[in-house]
């Protein structure tokens, strides 16, 4: 069963369009991502989950129940959003339990389910302390634990961690991740960092210009994605696209550093009715040293002539920026085995991996 | 690459003189307000001490008579109207136009439409003078040409509003032309705290359930505390101070009714020539001015530490 449906949702604020026909879907117990750049709809899309937007056109169903014009408080989703939003002038434990008090929960049953998420969060010791007296990563924890304590069908987040500094960031995500494990419930959440999206969620929805680019797994998103647009966002260094052209009909050819064509043979046939321009896309993790070992471990690898630019080491691995043509792209190498700038090394590329795109609909062929 | 020059001429180290220069030149500019408002605010504070313990008639004098001037000012029953008077006042007027302001402020927030109309609306007796807005009251208050006469005139020949007429209500006309006067002052102040209020909080407070009214109450009201302090320290203040828009509206009267300490002080040091217990009376508006603001600027300072202590 789904937790959440989404069908053909629109939404307009007068002439303009912010969400142009949405459909997304979360299995019970799944982590889905919204990732896109901001003013992509990704937060009006969570808004309009949460009940917080009002519904232009389309469905949003919660379990088994249509909730387009449900309460927010009635949906039975949590929230946690970007600024914690926590009540400056309550405690941690009043924050917590503002949402029973509410209700009008039991004073009793109160106090077991603070006492329940504050051990599951640990942040016993900080129940009497008010949020102004909180580190970011704490109030993070008391923020989670303010929608933990819900035990909804739905967990929202909004963009959680884009307040923290880069180690906390990291070190929260780690406890997002746990967290959904231990309690497994069905999320969404958004956020504008494709590794936040990759490393956490079950599913990602790339998402741009008001509408859902590609929806699917992680690994289908970052090895076959749809799009350039999908392609270019997410990983980091961002792929590198090459114009090439068809070469007979199993290789390409692209413009090499000499000025000349450099023949690469393609790893698979490519589909009928493919046009003759068109752009190759690398991941630079995919460019290599060439090697005659290299090509006996990967029979894909096509190799072509490259002269170095620029070499940016990151301690973990050396990016080297590589001359083609008037294109410089990006490759990623092991740091031993880095070249230097000024040198023309022979490049070889994975072409299993590689990707082509047709040049005007932008789409994966 | 090639390697460049990076080196900038920088010029050459500053003269001493010229650095005194730079250091005595925000002296140099503050001095004459700072000098200006020692002079002013506590020269003639100590000097209108001084003569409160004097036995200054027309003119300032100084001989010393102690506490006599206090004591033949609080013998005065006029003299205890008047601060009755201010307390009433005070008391009514602040609590008034703080809830009157604070719903104005609540409803403006709810997004309506023409909101900048409203606040102008609102905030537009602040820009009236306190003179012009006791005349206008003045003549509306006026049993024969007021609200009573008109009301009358619409065909209720029973209907009574003459409140500055009775010396007993005299006073709640005054405040209510103060209410008047201020409560979009304390919109203006309350809108612009509860537009300062994260738009993510209410939003929590939706998610939890909580109604309008319990999200105001436990949220945002609390959120914006400091601002109702602020508000109300301004308004006593001008509580206390209060002295055109009685002497534009009643003229402190009937008979004594509506007499405020400043016009008190005014009527003794410049009308009978009682300068020594005018300046008593101009001590005791101080006192109470002190009683409020002291316990306000203690409280600035302990938070301002609260807050260094905990980052």
């Amino acid at each position: 069963m789904s937790a959440l449906m989404i069908r053909d949702l629109h939404k307009s604020y007068g002439g303009l369009e912010i969400l142009a026909g949405i459909n997304l879907e979360a299995r019970t117990g799944e982590f889905v991502a919204l990732v896109g750049p901001s003013g992509c709809g990704k937060s009006t899309l969570l808004a309009m989950i949460a009940g917080l937007e009002t519904v232009t056109s389309g469905e949003i169903w919660i379990g088994d129940r249509l909730v387009n014009s449900v309460q927010p408080k009635d949906r039975d989703i949590a929230m946690v959003f970007q600024s914690y939003a926590l009540y400056p002038t309550m405690t941690v434990r009043q924050n917590i339990t503002f949402g029973m008090e509410s209700r009008g929960v039991p004073k009793a049953e109160q106090a077991e389910a603070v006492k329940r998420v504050a051990a599951l969060l640990q942040i016993e010791q900080l129940l009497n302390r008010k949020p102004g007296q909180l580190s970011g990563g704490q109030r993070q924890r008391v923020a989670m634990g303010r929608a933990l304590v819900r035990d909804p069908k739905l967990f929202l987040f909004d963009e959680p961690l884009s307040n923290l500094d880069a180690k906390l960031r990291v070190d929260m995500r780690t406890e997002i991740k746990k967290l959904h494990h231990r309690v497994g419930k069905t999320t969404v959440y958004v956020t504008h960092d494709q590794v936040e999206a990759m490393t956490l969620a079950s599913r990602i929805a790339v998402m741009n210009q008001g509408s859902v680019q590609q929806f699917d797994t992680p690994k289908r998103i970052y090895d076959r994605p749809t799009n350039m647009f999908v392609a270019g966002f997410m990983g980091s260094p961002a792929m590198n696209f090459i114009p090439a052209r068809l070469a007979g009909s199993t290789s390409i050819s692209v413009r090499a550093a000499d000025g000349g064509d450099a023949t690469l043979a393609l790893a698979a046939p490519l589909p009928v009715g493919a046009p003759k321009d068109m752009v190759l896309g690398v991941r630079p993790e995919h460019i290599y040293r060439f090697t005659t070992d290299l090509k006996a471990r990967k029979p894909a690898v096509q190799s072509m002539q490259a002269p170095v630019e620029l070499v940016e080491p990151t301690g973990a691995e050396t990016l080297a920026v590589l001359r083609l043509g008037d294109l410089e792209i990006t490759g990623r190498f092991e740091p031993d085995d880095a070249p230097v700038m000024g040198e023309t090394i022979t490049l070889g590329i994975d072409m299993s991996r590689a990707c082509l795109f047709d040049p005007v609909t932008k789409a994966l062929l | 690459m090639s390697t460049r020059d990076l080196t900038v001429p920088v010029a050459a180290p500053a003269t001493p003189w010229r650095q005194r220069l730079g250091t005595m030149v925000p002296i140099l500019v503050l001095a004459p307000s700072l000098a200006a408002s020692f002079i002013y605010v506590f020269v003639f504070t100590l000097w209108t001490l001084y003569l409160s313990l004097s036995s200054s008639s027309l003119m300032p004098t100084y001989g010393f008579v102690g506490l006599d001037n206090y004591a033949s000012l609080w013998a005065n029953r006029r003299w205890n109207i008047a601060y009755t008077n201010l307390f009433l006042f005070s008391g009514f007027y602040i609590v008034g136009s703080m809830a009157i302001g604070l719903l104005l402020a609540i409803l403006i927030d709810q997004r309506v439409r023409g909101e900048a109309v409203w606040r102008t609306i609102f905030l537009y007796p602040l820009a009236v003078s306190f003179i012009v807005t006791g005349t206008v009251w003045s003549w509306l208050y006026n049993p024969v040409d007021g609200i009573q006469a008109f009301v009358r005139g619409l065909g209720w020949t029973d209907f009574s509003f003459a409140l500055t007429a009775n010396r007993n209500t005299a006073i709640y006309a005054v405040i209510i032309t103060g209410i008047w006067q201020s409560s979009g002052f304390a919109m203006a102040l309350f809108l612009a705290g509860l537009r300062s209020v994260d738009p993510d909080l209410v939003k929590a407070a939706q998610i939890d359930g909580a109604s309008v009214s319990r999200t105001y109450r436990k949220v945002i009201l609390p959120t914006i505390a400091p601002i109702f302090l602020a508000v109300a320290v301004i308004q006593i203040q001008f509580a206390i101070k209060t002295f055109d828009l009685v002497a534009a509206l009643t003229r402190g009267g009937p008979g004594v009714s509506t007499t405020f300490p400043a016009i008190y002080v005014y009527d003794l040091m410049f009308q009978r020539g009682q300068i020594g217990e005018g300046a008593a009376a101009a001590m005791m508006m101080l006192a109470a001015l002190a009683v409020v603001l002291m316990p306000y600027s203690l409280w600035i300072v302990w938070r301002r530490r609260a807050e260094g202590r905990n980052g």
